[in-house]
């Protein structure tokens, strides 16, 4: 499947995967859009993770290419990748447990203020490390949670503070995978707001189960089975995709 | 900042102050062997203090760390036995291959976890210490006695005079402790920390973990280097028992029983343990006894241990 790949910031070129007997990927191309939100959907093992983590550079193609702004970043490091504006959240809650909140949010504000070879000046006095981590916290409606271990925070909490570390290192493109897992309706419905806020100054890419939220969101959605497209569209050609409905969406009510 | 006192702030002054005082004290009690028994406690105290920067806050728990007790003590002995006697070589000499030791070490370990981990710096250690025991000309088993401490080359500053030897063990724990404060605090202290506590996270958001991790492991052997340095000059003798590797795990367990991830747990932890054994040795051969079960309660009752018993909240006393 050819895309248009005109304005596309991100885009993946013949990606192949597989663990051992395994192909979790097959040639698999899409390419995403800056103030877009490009949804990955896709049943249970289409390899919608996989996909995300060859792109943030936590998995190793086999072969193939991925571009990030005109630049090859097959090779990079997921550090250097995020270093140049690609960031990631992740589908099981990834945050510092024993951090606070607050501290949650500095390391990554740290981190895109160049490196952490300093060894003497305390980090939670650096008010160029507080302020926008503070400001950060108040965007994502965590404000008054600041001091709390990150731990102790409820589900919902955690998937905010999730986005809020990612947020924290500036991207100019974020991957989101599954931000709204175990969510309530009404979490998912604010969260749903959030993420269609902050669309406006970046590039998307969203893995999500929940199709409520991905056809409130997406501008273009791609659709995986077993590491393949199967069809990327508007979300009005994915709803009307015969081959959609049966593979994936079958017994969906949409 | 004010803070009321914690108990733990308690502990750690009172210890302090203890120390401070044992020159003083231990004569005027009739007991003048506790200056040695505290001089070492506190070179032992510096060792755990160095291991618990990389174990109690970058999670890597270290099975070899004793092999720079080794490298600092055999850097004043070998140059001694070849007449070179002056602090300002030796103490170089000490520190550089500290560092360079951790260095290569690092470099091969921190690419495992976990009990891999455990296993390559416990497996490396042991190298060092198999090519300590061969080295017939440095005394092999028997070790190496050293005639001269370190020598400054000011009579302000003698080694030879136990109070100096004694106060400068006191002032390097001090800076010892300082130094790991700070850096625990600062942004490479947060880098650390949370590498241990979600090492994906953080590279996720950035920070390519591998060299701060490996910064931190040098900056750990180099204080652990310090310390040997320090016992070969108060003991006048270096043997490949320095650095065997259940010295590595007395390290370990002095660092547990205080309190990993407290700034003094590891001196508390070497306090309790050496004192324990000191006084349990005395009234009874078999003291091994009593000493093991002890630690395993602490480690199943007291996951904090020492210093976690007394409220303190991990890094932050």
């Amino acid at each position: 499947m050819t895309e248009d790949t005109r304005d596309a910031v991100l885009v993946a070129q013949g990606l192949n995967k597989s663990f051992g007997g395994l192909q979790a990927a097959t040639d698999l191309s899409v390419s995403a859009r800056r103030g877009e939100i490009h949804a990955v959907i896709g049943p249970n093992g289409a390899g919608k993770t996989t996909f995300v983590h060859m792109l943030s550079g936590f998995l190793r193609p086999d072969s193939g290419k991925i571009e990030f702004q005109g630049h090859d970043i097959t090779d990079l490091s997921p550090a250097a990748r995020v270093r140049r504006g690609l960031a990631r959240s992740f589908q099981i809650t990834s945050v510092f447990r024993e951090f606070t909140v607050l501290e949650n949010v500095v390391l990554p504000v740290q981190s895109r203020q160049g490196h952490s070879f300093r060894f003497w000046r305390p980090a939670l006095n650096d008010p160029t490390l507080l302020e926008p981590a503070r400001a950060l916290l108040e965007e994502v409606g965590l404000g008054d949670r600041a001091d709390a271990v990150a731990g102790h925070l409820a589900h919902g909490e955690q998937r905010q503070l999730e986005i809020a570390i990612a947020l924290a290192t500036r991207p100019s493109f974020l991957l989101l995978d599954e931000p709204m897992a175990g969510m309530g309706p009404d979490e998912n419905r604010a969260l749903i707001d959030f993420l269609g806020e902050l669309k406006t100054d970046r590039g998307m890419l969203l893995v999500e189960h929940d199709l409520d939220a991905v056809f409130a969101l997406a501008d273009r959605i791609t659709v995986l089975v077993y590491g393949r497209v199967v069809v990327s569209g508007s979300p009005d050609e994915i709803r009307k995709d015969a081959q959609v409905r049966n593979a994936y969406l079958g017994e969906t009510q949409m | 900042m004010t803070r009321r006192l914690t108990p733990a702030g308690t502990v750690t002054a009172l210890v302090l102050a203890l120390c401070a005082a044992v020159p003083y004290l231990a004569p005027a009690l009739d007991e003048p062997f506790y200056v040695i028994v505290f001089a070492r406690i506190m070179i032992w105290a510096i060792a755990a203090v160095s291991l618990n920067l990389i174990m109690g806050y970058g999670g890597m728990i270290s099975f070899g760390h004793a092999v720079y007790l080794g490298i600092g003590g055999y850097a004043v002995g070998i140059l001694g036995f070849h007449d070179v006697t002056s602090a300002w070589v030796q103490l170089p000499v000490a520190i550089g291959l500290s560092a360079v030791v951790a260095l290569v070490f690092g470099v091969i370990c921190l690419r495992t976890r976990g009990i891999y981990f455990i296993m390559i710096t416990l497996a490396l250690a042991q190298m060092v210490y198999f090519l300590s025991v061969s080295a017939e000309r440095y005394g092999s088993d028997d070790g190496l006695n050293i005639l001269w401490r370190s020598d400054f080359g000011t009579r302000l500053f003698d080694l030879e005079d136990s109070v100096v030897m004694y106060y400068t063990i006191f002032a390097v724990l001090l800076g010892c402790l300082l130094v790991k404060w700070r850096i625990v605090m600062s942004r490479f202290g947060m880098v650390l920390r949370a590498s241990s506590s979600n090492d994906t996270r953080v590279q996720a958001v950035g920070v390519p973990t591998f060299r701060y991790r490996l910064v931190a492991f040098v900056i750990a052997g180099v204080m652990c280097g310090l310390a040997g340095f320090l016992q070969a000059n108060l003991e006048r003798f270096v043997s490949p028992d320095m650095m065997n590797w259940h010295r590595s795990g007395e390290l370990i367990l002095m660092t547990v029983l205080g309190g990993t991830s407290t700034l003094f747990g590891p001196v508390v932890g070497a306090v309790v343990f050496l004192m324990l054994s000191e006084i349990l040795s005395t009234i009874t051969i078999h003291w091994h006894l009593v000493f093991g079960p002890f630690l395993v309660l602490v480690v199943l009752f007291a996951r904090g241990g020492v210093m976690g018993l007394l409220g303190s909240r991990a890094r932050h006393d």
